[in-house]
């Protein structure tokens, strides 16, 4: 049998070594070059440790009535954030490395080609109801986002032909076809493992095996819970309750930490967040994430589907305008394509696309003059409409026409986004390369939202998908973003940075980036100094 | 009496009429915005399959003309539903959002009333007065500002400068009465702010078009002092025109608080049906909007009582 091992952080990390540890390991062994280097200038509470105590009450731009304890309806920060802190998944991100390692299971391993994936469950976890945790539950919460439902888990989860047991702390899922990342897959936030009774989860029980006990859920309002005194996590969840108020409006946000209503907010607004930095204390965090802005087109109509048309409009912006005046310097810029600078495999060593007035005029003469819409709202993301304006200007010094059409925030995903040539758009990105392509450029995928199709690029990505070697596959991944680049309907303009505050009484470690708020689960990697 | 009952009676009749006309334009009109419900709760993330799903199971593959008999049904007999977005009974979810509500609405009215009748009735008193014109400046200038502008000078000042008061009203079932009147002060004041002019003006204008009455001139010649022939003599017969301000007042007290709401994040009913409306989420936007106008019409029906209470002349409308 081929076993092999596919990621190599979760033999180092997989047990219980704490990130303190990791550091002090390495720093032993004298690797403590650019990783923990870069660790410890974020971690200023680091060296003192976590202490236990008091409430941690959190402002969240997020929440709405429509929010219900099923995970295979989260949706929003609140829902995601609630997850993390009364559920657990089979792995999770660690912050320190930003590698993928085992959360509920306590190794995994791919075989046959990365088709069959085993997870071999962390023992003697206990549920808040005293259940102990099993391949049953497991599998229970994995069917609950398959067949006949609606979660968005559920695509993610098509390439599932089976999921079976051998024993009670080992699972094992066949894939239709191979998926080195498929770890990643089963981590999604929406599989939240929970118990089962005769096969069936409750899924919305509120019952978990996270760091914090659901006290009290009112949606569109607040949550409440306390610790877990039998949290299987050591040195993780430190505050003895937790409290999370949903207050959408940015100037309340904002007025709430200043007053010490609350420890820490979200979504600062970026125009004022050099005002509120100069409250004392208050403490600005910002973490480079997946986050980015496009401008997708829709490369099935006229006349984007000359890629003349298309060169000549990634020639005609300039994106480090975009980043000073739209994101107010809080992120960088795009080459237009979807992989992030902390992405495991991002092509570092494309060349950057700068604006270029000349070449833009060239493509835009040999598509025979460019004249287009550009459909805009602020739904799309923060200040949609100032960067149209913006590009709009840009283009128009080298000849070509873009006329911004402002729509209602209103019904923008279903009205505008993936309807009109030209528009607006965020994504928040994915963990992995592969899951990012898969969702919106593999061809015929149903949020491709530029309607691309490129042959070489589909065939790339099954390659990539299966492909085990880590070198092969870094090779595969530079020529799909370089592909994307030069062909692809998307103008990615900048990745914006999650920027939110606390109050300094906060203390924290090195800070994920794969979600807003520290990976989301700020409550069980926080502590009060 | 038996007037007063019969006028009540037709009034009810009326307002449930009313009530019925605008849950159909509710209805009519939700189903008017673009995408729904299941649009929205999946957002970006939408797929057709996605969508198809949902709609399945949130019930709006049945036509929307169903769904309103179906809800009408439902209400005759005292039963608002459920939710469609998150399954819960529509009265646990609006019950607490309701009595938050009313009591940030009833504690605002509990300030805003006596002082304005006060204001009004001083400055009625001392008409044309320096006193007169600085209350009438200062309440005008209050109305004048949007609810938003002045709840956050209150907090600049208050939560902010003086740190007297919190920032925003995060009330919960585990406070006690008086931690909630201090956590809702500010937003009280607020509201006190915005209403007391329209009230205090109405007193005073009242008053004084009685002021001039030949009765008011007798009990002046009797030598009944100025205070007197105003709270006995004037403000009875004045009592009509601001009863029924009053009342126009209670009533935005209880549906017009949304902004304030939004400013101190304050879980009222207004929060709760804006969500519902950008979400789509009819039964919810239904009931609020049946509550908010039953309120309206409860308020009105009562200020016409008063008034006709007070001034039976009402009672034989020529």
């Amino acid at each position: 049998m081929n076993k092999k091992q596919i990621n190599e952080k979760p033999l180092i990390l997989g047990r219980d070594i704490s990130r303190r540890d990791f550091i002090r390991g390495s720093a032993a062994l004298g690797i403590a070059g650019t990783t923990a280097g870069t660790l410890l200038t974020t971690g200023n509470a680091f060296a003192a440790g976590g202490k236990r105590g008091g409430r941690l009450r959190a402002g969240i731009a997020h929440g709405s009535t429509t929010d219900s304890l099923d995970p295979a309806t989260y949706e929003n920060n609140f829902a995601v954030q609630m997850n993390y802190s009364i559920q657990n998944h089979l792995g999770e991100v660690d912050a320190a490395t930003g590698a993928m390692v085992p959360e509920l299971a306590e190794s995994w391993e791919a075989t046959n080609g990365a088709k069959t994936w085993i997870f071999n469950l962390r023992q003697g976890v206990e549920f808040h109801n005293g259940k102990t945790m099993n391949a049953d539950d497991v599998i229970a919460s994995f069917q609950h986002h398959m067949g006949e439902s609606a979660s968005p888990a559920r695509s993610l989860l098509d390439q599932v032909s089976s999921i079976s047991k051998d024993g009670d702390n080992r699972v094992i899922f066949e894939l239709s076809a191979g998926n080195a990342d498929f770890n990643f897959v089963a981590s999604d936030y929406h599989i939240a493992i929970k118990p089962s009774k005769d096969g069936k989860i409750n899924p919305t029980d509120g019952i978990g095996t996270g760091g914090y006990v659901l006290k009290e859920f009112e949606p569109g309002v607040r949550f409440l819970a306390e610790r877990n005194a039998n949290y299987f996590k050591s040195g993780k969840a430190w505050f003895d309750e937790i409290e999370m108020i949903s207050i959408i409006d940015p100037a309340a946000r904002q007025n709430a930490l200043a007053t010490g209503e609350v420890d820490t907010i979200d979504r600062i607004d970026l125009k004022t967040a050099h005002l509120l930095a100069r409250q004392s204390g208050v403490t600005i965090e910002e973490v480079t994430g997946t986050k980015h802005y496009t401008f997708p087109m829709r490369t099935d109509t006229a006349p984007h589907n000359d890629n003349n048309v298309r060169l000549a409009l990634k020639y005609a912006l300039k994106r480090d305008e975009l980043v000073e005046k739209v994101l107010y310097g809080h992120g960088t810029v795009g080459n237009d394509h979807p992989i992030a600078p902390s992405n495991q495999y991002h092509a570092s060593s494309l060349p950057q696309r700068e604006y270029d007035p000349d070449k833009a005029r060239f493509y835009a003469e040999k598509a025979g003059g460019v004249k287009v819409q550009l459909s805009a709202a602020d739904a799309a993301f923060p200040g949609a409409v100032d960067a149209a304006v913006l590009y709009q200007e840009h283009a128009a010094a080298a000849g070509i026409d873009i006329e911004v059409v402002r729509e209602p925030n209103d019904g923008y995903w279903s009205n505008v986004w993936m309807q009109k040539a030209w528009c607006a758009c965020y994504w928040g990105g994915r963990p992995t390369e592969d899951w990012m392509f898969t969702t919106a450029y593999q061809g015929g995928a149903s949020w491709n939202d530029t309607f691309w199709k490129n042959d070489r690029f589909d065939e790339l990505l099954i390659q990539g998908r299966a492909e085990t070697n880590r070198d092969t596959r870094r090779a595969i991944y530079y020529e799909m973003q370089q592909i994307v680049s030069d062909d692809g309907g998307v103008v990615v303009p900048m990745f914006a940075n999650y920027v939110f505050a606390t109050t300094d009484k906060v203390a924290h470690g090195p800070m994920a980036g794969n979600w807003d708020m520290d990976g989301g689960k700020y409550f069980e990697r926080w502590w009060f100094a | 009496m038996k007037h007063i009952l019969k006028i009540v009676a037709q009034r009810i009749a009326l307002g449930l009429l009313t009530l019925f006309v605008i849950s159909l334009m509710i209805a009519f009109g939700v189903e008017l915005l673009p995408g729904d419900l299941a649009q929205e709760i999946l957002g970006q993330g939408a797929t057709p399959e996605g969508l198809r799903v949902l709609r399945l199971q949130l019930g709006l593959d049945i036509p929307p003309h169903i769904r309103y008999l179906d809800w009408l049904g439902g209400m005759v007999t005292g039963d608002m539903g459920l939710s469609l977005a998150n399954k819960r009974p529509i009265s646990e979810l609006i019950g607490p959002r309701l009595s938050n509500t009313l009591f940030l609405g009833g504690f605002a009215a509990l300030i805003a009333i006596p002082v304005a009748l006060i204001l009004g009735i001083l400055a009625a008193l001392y008409r044309n007065s320096l006193y007169d014109r600085s209350v009438n400046i200062f309440t005008l200038t209050s109305i004048s500002f949007p609810e938003f502008f002045i709840a956050y000078i209150l907090i600049l000042f208050f939560a902010i400068k003086l740190g007297w008061f919190p920032g925003i009203s995060n009330i919960s079932s585990e406070l006690t009465f008086m931690d909630k009147l201090y956590r809702t002060l500010l937003p009280a004041a607020s509201l006190t702010l915005v209403v007391v002019a329209h009230m205090m003006r109405m007193t005073r204008t009242s008053i004084i078009n009685l002021l001039s009455s030949p009765y008011i001139e007798m009990a002046r010649l009797k030598g009944i002092k100025p205070l007197r022939i105003i709270t006995r003599h004037a403000l009875p017969n004045a009592l009509a025109p601001i009863v029924n301000v009053i009342a126009i007042n209670l009533a935005y007290l209880v549906v017009g608080v949304v902004i304030v709401e939004v400013v101190f994040v304050y879980p009222g009913l207004g929060q709760l049906l804006v969500d519902s409306v950008s979400k789509r989420d009819v039964p919810v936007v239904q009931a609020c909007s049946m509550i908010f106008a039953s309120v309206y019409i409860l308020l009105n029906l009562s200020a016409d009582i008063i008034s006709i209470v007070t001034n039976p002349r009402l009672l034989y409308p020529r």
